[in-house]
């Protein structure tokens, strides 16, 4: 994991006015420095679990408001053209391959909290054409939105629906449901024209923050969203796999999903 | 020879003036969605692709189908088609410049275009798409410019010629091959995940190719004094008749496996597009015009009688076009994306803004087969073929 211009530039900069000078400043990124720096996450599989168990809509929407806080995702309030990192759906719709009429009154009605699954072998990846779309070597399943020529194969690709599209400029969202967009300064809005999706905050990461979404259900209640490696048979993912029969969407199509859900 | 194109009568000017305001037309309103972006189409969240890239499927096949007059006549040597080999070279330049026009108006960021030169990326079959058809595309100009320009100087065009027609049949059946295989190949596309992607998608383009084709040899001979010949137009008639009996016989083919084995997502695109689902189905009709149309074009085409006669075989070729179009530029791309990948239904229907630009890059696409086949036609009176 690298440090970004942005993040350097901030370091340059606070280093010069320390006093340090610029010189000062490349020395202090020299690569082994750097992890010293800036405490940074690393995992060489990141995964999701979600207690489906403990979560409600109420809190799902809670969730959906810190993502789309945090990233600048317009509300267009129709939705043909809408945007959506994450979102509840009735389970019937999230697992359509779980075909059961006679589940609990409970589970039929509830909602799972749905966003990229960020595939172990992501199709959307497979058929990108620039490379706009591709995997870390963490797993995560990335967007670079100044590559992306919008050409939706991606969208056609994922058979999770995860990802959206700009159909119009994201800066121009009516004002009456987006009266502080753009919400987060920090993070970059889009251009009209391009894919987008959830990245598991890769920006936060970066920071050595837990995603947007997993600090907001640590709020709600303990382990409601667990993050973290999935190759580290110690890590929390793998106690909370060990311990709970999890269901993952679709894992009949090879993808392998990374997000597994406590029933 | 480019000149003959601006000599003509007054028909040929109307029609290419008519053409040009129909450009005009797609081109502004075009430039309103470079503005505002795609939302002025139907498309959404859901049905990510519309009328324009069913458009480029269709059209891959229209150049594609080109390849069934070059064949006969350079592997089987059948001599009589080689009057009218140029005519389907023009056809498959024409619709392969279209294919490039859908794909352009289809992006969401235009100018970043050439990242799929920039950003190579092998494993993305539009990557293949965009190399299988350029060089498609460049093989006919190049064949069918010596070919023409040999013609009028009355000599027998040069030998490498003829290796680039030997290239150019294999690559006809790569183009649409490579096109199927956009979406032959994704996972959880019920309607587009089968191996007989690629035959249906051949077998659909060697009819609907020679169809228009055979269209246009009645109009050339009609307005001009070249004649294509009435045995030219018999044989196209017998290799559309095979291939769209093929095209049908596959698509039951589908029909079957869906419904005998009664998987949901093998049949639940079927069932939207023929009886509507969930309580949508605004392209029930258009399917069952499709069934229809098909039945008359195939009753047209196996009865001997109306296969050899003249308007009865150009009422067949209409309606091979027709049937065509509806299963392949309309049904199958919709029809991949409903249901969603949530089982739920969200209907597509292209706005007029949408409709006016795909009939802009359709009148692109007349104005250049116009502009080549008038010069051919020309050196082919001037030399009296």
């Amino acid at each position: 994991m690298g440090v970004d211009r942005r993040q350097f530039l901030k370091i340059a900069g606070l280093s010069t006015l320390a006093g340090l000078g610029g010189k000062t400043a490349f020395e202090l990124l020299a690569p082994g420095d750097v992890e010293a720096a800036l405490p940074l996450m690393k995992a060489k599989r990141w995964a999701m679990v979600v207690d489906m168990r403990r979560l409600n809509e109420e809190a799902m929407k809670k969730l959906q408001k810190a993502c789309h806080y945090a990233h600048n995702v317009p509300d267009f309030g129709d939705p043909k053209v809408e945007i959506k990192w994450i979102w509840a759906e009735e389970f019937k719709h999230a697992f359509p391959d779980h075909e059961n009429e006679y589940v609990p009154e409970k589970v039929a009605h509830e909602k799972v909290l749905l966003l990229c699954n960020h595939c172990s072998n992501p199709p959307c990846c497979r058929v990108c054409p620039t490379g706009a779309t591709w995997q870390r070597e963490d797993g995560i399943v990335m967007m670079d939105w100044h590559r992306c020529i919008g050409c939706r194969f991606c969208m056609a690709g994922c058979p999770y629906g995860s990802r959206s599209f700009n159909w119009g400029d994201p800066r121009k969202a009516p004002k009456a449901l987006n009266p502080d967009f753009p919400t987060n300064p920090e993070f970059p809005t889009r251009s009209k024209g391009v894919v987008e999706k959830c990245t598991f905050c890769d920006e936060r990461l970066a920071k050595g923050l837990l995603p947007a979404c997993v600090e907001a259900a640590d709020k709600i209640g303990k382990d409601l969203l667990i993050f973290g490696d999935l190759a580290d048979p110690d890590s929390n993912v793998r106690q909370a796999l060990g311990k709970h029969f999890t269901i993952r969407r679709k894992p009949e199509l090879g993808t392998s999903p990374n997000i597994y859900y406590i029933v | 020879m480019l000149d003959r194109t601006l000599k003509g009568s007054q028909k040929y000017w109307g029609w290419l003036i008519f053409l040009l305001i129909m450009m005009g037309i797609g081109f502004l309103v075009y430039l309103y969605q470079f503005k505002v972006g795609l939302r002025i189409t139907g498309m959404s969240r859901d049905v990510s692709w519309g009328l324009y890239i069913s458009q480029l499927t269709y059209l891959v096949g229209i150049a594609a189908g080109g390849v069934m007059v070059v064949l006969p006549c350079y592997l089987h040597d059948y001599k009589a088609f080689a009057r009218i080999t140029v005519l389907g070279e023009g056809l498959a330049i024409a619709s392969v410049l279209m294919c490039f026009l859908f794909v352009m108006v289809d992006l969401g960021q235009v100018t970043r275009m050439f990242n799929i030169i920039l950003y190579p990326h092998p494993k993305s079959i539009l990557f293949w798409d965009m190399i299988v058809l350029n060089v498609y595309l460049f093989l006919n100009i190049l064949i069918g410019w010596n070919v023409v320009a040999a013609e009028r100087k009355g000599i027998h065009y040069q030998k490498w010629v003829k290796v680039l027609i030997y290239i150019s049949i294999p690559w006809a059946f790569s183009i649409h091959t490579v096109t199927a295989f956009l979406y032959a190949g994704l996972p959880g596309r019920h309607y587009w995940l089968t191996a007989i992607m690629a035959p249906r998608f051949l077998a659909s383009a060697f009819c609907a190719g020679p169809a228009v084709l055979l269209l246009i040899c009645l109009i050339v001979r009609k307005v001009t004094k070249f004649d294509p010949g009435i045995k030219q137009m018999r044989t196209l008639g017998g290799i559309i008749a095979y291939a769209f009996v093929l095209n049908i016989f596959f698509f039951l083919l589908e029909v079957f496996t869906a419904f005998y084995s009664q998987i949901p997502g093998d049949m639940h695109s079927l069932v939207y597009l023929f009886a509507g689902l969930d309580g949508y189905g605004k392209l029930v009709p258009w399917m069952w015009t499709f069934a229809v149309v098909s039945v008359v074009a195939i009753v047209l085409l196996v009865v001997p009688a109306t296969r050899r006669k003249e308007d009865t075989l150009m009422v067949a070729c209409i309606a091979v076009i027709i049937a065509t179009w509806i299963d392949k530029g309309l049904g199958l791309i919709i029809g991949g994306f409903v249901p969603d990948p949530f089982g739920k239904v969200f209907e597509y229907w292209p706005t007029t803004p949408e409709i006016l630009i795909t009939l802009g890059v359709y009148a692109t696409g007349f104005f250049i087969l116009t502009v080549f086949f008038k010069m051919v036609v020309s050196i082919k009176e001037e030399v009296g073929a």
